[in-house]
């Protein structure tokens, strides 16, 4: 049988050193109108069997490496150099569990302190932890950080309506209703409404958290420099949602006052995956580490000299707070937070530049060609990074539908996400987009399709 | 003199002007940078690609694994990963798709949640699932969610409180409180079961239910189960699974059969996914009909039939009153190829025999072990058991220590000190995937080790020392907290 090593005779003599006779008795606990029930399932498979199986559902499936990709909106199609899956293949790392027992597991644990490292650095903050599940949970782990930090008597979470629309949804999951916490967002109008200054009017004396997106989820920057500033003079938190890949050019969330931040760490190396397993970031200010959730690893030496790393701050933790703990996260995203950290370290300072650059670039030279398309208007007017929202002449589905002919996955039909968007797409441009792709792009856009064979 | 294994940290092997890995040269013009929003410097490493390789080469060299050696931790169901499942994830149709992907290019993912989800509820006899879930955690604070959403649209608001038996997960009560009930404990009896009086004290009208782990954490499959769930219904409460412990009933009992009304799956323990030192896993929450529709969403539907020409139309669902989204998109899609795979494999005779070997393998090592180490409940346990490292005459030896040692003899320890009524628990869970030859060296060594400890005791409190590294100062990581460089 497939990964059960027994043989027959092996069965018997361990059935005779318990002392029972077969394997029907292991199981005389379970009442028997329920013991043995019928499992309507097929028979299994061998391998060969199995491969082929999936492979032909695999083939199914519209690979983003099988079409020129503008989709991004929280998922983005970047590179991932051979090292990384290499790696992180190795069993040493992959089939070991959560590192509980410290002297052998050094390699999970100075991976998970250097990827601690890494992510403070990028963010420009002094900590980070080992990972949340992805972009929305790390969001909602802060709104729960934000709610212990004054003690349940500021009720209100603050998002701005630049905030990714399923990062938001998550959070009214986790927190509406939680003792009494209420999450405002303020209406979506226009893109030119979404700006600090007008988020800032909504913040009271009330609030415990104001949530931004930097880029927001329309591409947008702005400095919350002096955003943090009126937050902090209300008293409440500031948290940001981050590109990490934006951040290898980007003024950082610690320069301009954050108190916490977080993000979605899939770009860093990790596969699309239909929308996951992702990676939640999650860095801090040093003076909130202890209400942080989730694990923290920490540098100690062993009873040799040795400099070694440890699970450190458990005490935040639910096996041993239970039901006063800070979450109830208990796995985490341990292999995808390695991944990261590898790299990082191999594109190191001038690749991860090199990356955002590229798709900076990019992303400018495809919204200058798509805005001199007649019917087409780049709606964003403040800076952006490597994603912007375009009003089209048609339904963003016929577009769409249309370019998926021609082997183009168009980017995001906003009215999905956004109901009042009508005939808005919301494109991404990464380094993996070249200027003969961006222009196919445009040209069949435009309607023009005569050399689209050639 | 043993040899230095500390390792210099990615930021001390960097060197200034290196670089791992190359772009290519930008085929469109330099477009204008918001000068005001750059950034000054960015501290990150330089290395070469042979350097990262090494170094992460050399690191995972430092680690314990299930490639590299028996890891009997109870509860977390430490079996062998097949490598056809980590192939089958990686397939480009697979492992390349945008979530946001139009449903028709992607109809052969969808159709793997789609089966996935009929998969376990033909396993847990539960009418619905929802894959969204990114681990068990989170698959419980979704179930538990759900039970509190039903009784708010029924107007039960009184209905605060969760019984746990005081024999859970921590992360049961943790789950419970950031779903707004109040926890109380429930105890269990010197057999090891719920302990019904216990339990009858806290049948009344504010009761929202019961989180019950079956088999147990103690490895035992609860006596008293049926009973204590249907007081709890008679109350008007509802019943949430722990799933983290199916791997002992595939095919052998149907928990929403047993009357669970809600309970969630670990893919990453029952249906062999790795744990990649920490995740990602995957929690899949499953069931009853009066529950489907709080599910989290969105779960994969048929929204067009087949018909005699063509193939049904798969896509995404919401439930009608969904509890809402849980993550950023649709769950552990990765995660999920893998248990499927796993799924179509072993097939319906299989996942039984899994169950009945890890059964197996638990009761051969309990019972060649009972004789030397204390074991507090004494009758057939299911995939795992729990001792008690208490000698009268070894009073200064404690679990601890036996959990070290073990490293020396180059396996890795089970779980201690949980659950916690059993105050020096070893919990011991050795999977169906070890053959017999691996369980006789570990009760080989468990026995020389029972030994040891009453006879040269310093070995244990010195142990580990055939490691890497040695025991740790746990104390020092808190105090002088340095969690980045």
């Amino acid at each position: 049988m497939m990964f059960i090593p027994h043989s027959d005779a092996e069965r018997d003599e361990m059935l005779a050193a318990i002392g029972i006779q077969s394997m029907d008795d292991l199981f005389e606990a379970i009442p028997k109108r329920y013991r043995f029930p019928k499992i309507n399932l097929h028979e299994g498979m061998t391998e060969i069997e199995a491969s082929a199986q999936l492979k032909e559902i695999a083939e199914a499936d519209l690979s983003v490496e099988d079409v020129s990709c503008f989709l991004g909106a929280g998922a983005y199609h970047h590179y991932i150099p051979a090292v990384i899956d290499n790696l992180i293949s190795r069993g040493e790392f992959y089939t070991a569990y959560t590192p509980y027992q410290p002297e052998i597991s050094q390699g999970t644990l100075q991976g998970i302190f250097e990827y601690q490292s890494l992510i403070a650095r990028l963010t420009g903050m002094e900590a980070a932890n080992a990972s949340h599940y992805d972009g929305a949970t790390a969001c909602a782990e802060a709104g729960i950080l934000a709610y212990h930090q004054f003690r349940g008597k500021r009720k209100k979470i603050l998002i701005s309506p630049g905030l990714h629309p399923h990062y938001a949804a998550v959070m009214q999951t986790y927190l509406e209703n939680f003792d009494g916490v209420h999450i405002e967002i303020p209406e979506f109008k226009s893109l030119d409404s979404v700006t600090p200054q007008n988020l800032a009017d909504l913040i009271d004396e009330e609030t415990a958290m104001v949530m931004v997106q930097y880029p927001d989820f329309f591409g947008q920057l702005f400095d919350y420099s002096e955003f943090a500033e009126i937050v902090h003079a209300k008293g409440a938190l500031f948290c940001m949602s981050v590109n990490p890949i934006a951040l290898g050019l980007l003024k950082t969330p610690g320069e301009m006052g954050a108190d916490i931040v977080v993000g979605e760490g899939q770009p860093l190396g990790i596969p699309l995956s239909l929308g996951g397993p992702y990676l939640g970031l999650f860095a801090a200010k040093k003076d909130l580490i202890r209400k942080v959730s989730g694990r923290i690893v920490g540098e100690t030496v062993d009873n040799r000299g040795q400099k070694a790393y440890v699970l450190t701050l458990t005490a935040r933790e639910q096996h041993i707070r239970r039901e006063k703990a800070t979450s109830n996260i208990c796995s985490n995203q341990g292999l995808n937070a390695l991944t990261a950290a590898i790299y990082l370290s191999l594109l190191g300072k001038k690749g991860l530049q090199d990356v955002a650059r590229l798709c900076y670039d990019k992303a400018h030279y495809a919204a200058e060609r798509i805005s001199k398309i007649p019917g087409f208007h780049v709606l964003n007017s403040t800076p952006f990074f490597h994603e912007f929202a375009v009003a089209c002449p048609a339904p963003v589905s016929e577009i769409n539908e249309h370019l998926l002919h021609h082997g183009i996955l168009g980017g995001l039909d906003l009215s999905r996400m956004i109901p009042s968007l009508q005939n808005v797409m919301l494109i991404a441009v990464t380094e993996l987009n070249s200027k003969e792709a961006i222009d196919d792009f445009c040209r069949i856009l435009s309607g023009d399709e005569n050399d689209d064979e050639s | 003199m043993m040899m230095n294994r500390e390792q210099k940290t990615i930021l001390e092997l960097s060197s200034e002007g290196r670089n791992g890995f190359r772009f290519p040269k930008s085929d469109v013009k330099a477009a204008e940078l918001p000068n005001d929003l750059m950034r000054e410097t960015l501290p990150l490493p330089e290395l070469s690609e042979m350097d990262v390789v090494r170094h992460y080469t050399r690191l995972s060299a430092l680690n314990y694994s299930v490639d590299t050696g028996f890891y009997p931790l109870g509860s977390c169901t430490m079996k062998y990963n097949p490598k056809i499942c980590e192939k089958a994830a990686r397939f480009s149709g697979f492992s390349q798709l945008h979530p946001l992907q139009p449903v028709e290019t992607v109809q052969g993912a969808l159709l793997i949640l789609y089966e996935m989800q009929e998969i376990l509820q033909e396993i847990s006899g539960f009418h619905a699932a929802s894959l969204t879930p990114a681990a068990g955690a989170h698959g419980e604070f979704s179930g538990v969610k759900m039970i509190a959403a039903y009784h708010n649209q029924r107007n039960n608001s009184r209905r605060k409180v969760m019984l746990i038996p005081d024999s859970a997960h921590g992360t049961n009560p943790a789950s419970s409180v950031m779903c707004g009930f109040r926890v109380q404990p429930v105890n269990t009896n010197e057999r090891g079961n719920i302990d019904l009086k216990s339990l009858a004290a806290y049948c009344n009208d504010e009761l929202a239910g019961i989180m019950i782990t079956n088999p147990n954490t103690l490895g035992l499959f609860d006596e008293n189960l049926v009973e204590a769930i249907d007081m709890v219904h008679q109350a008007g409460g509802l019943v949430y699974g722990d799933g983290a412990n199916m791997n002992a009933l595939l095919g052998i009992a149907k928990p929403a059969e047993l009357g669970f009304d809600v309970m969630h799956f670990n893919l990453h323990k029952t249906f062999a996914t790795p744990h990649g030192g920490g995740g990602p896993g995957a929690g899949a929450v499953c069931c009853t009909e009066r529950l489907r529709d709080f599910l989290p969403g969105p779960i994969a539907a048929v929204i067009e039939p087949a018909t005699d020409e063509l193939p049904p139309l798969y896509g995404w669902k919401m439930p009608e009153k969904s509890i809402g989204q849980v993550g950023s998109f649709w769950g552990h899609f990765d995660v999920i190829v893998k248990a499927y795979t796993y799924c179509l494999m072993l097939g319906r005779d299989g996942l039984k025999r899994v169950a009945e070997f890890a059964t197996l393998n638990a009761n051969y090592l309990m019972s060649a072990l009972k004789d030397v180490y204390p074991l507090p409940y004494d009758r057939i346990c299911m995939h795992e058991f729990v001792l008690d490292v208490k000698w009268p005459d070894a009073p200064d030896v404690r679990a601890l220590d036996v959990a070290k040692r073990l490293m020396d003899y180059d396996f890795h320890p089970p779980t201690n000190y949980f659950p916690l009524i059993v105050h020096e628990a070893l919990m011991i869970e050795p999977t169906e995937t070890e053959n017999k030859q691996t369980l006789d060296l570990f009760i080989e060594a468990m026995r020389s080790i029972a030994k040891e400890a009453h006879e040269q005791p310093e070995l244990l409190h010195d142990a580990p020392v055939n490691t890497p590294f040695g025991r740790m100062d746990e104390v020092k990581a808190a105090k002088d907290l340095k969690i980045t460089e």
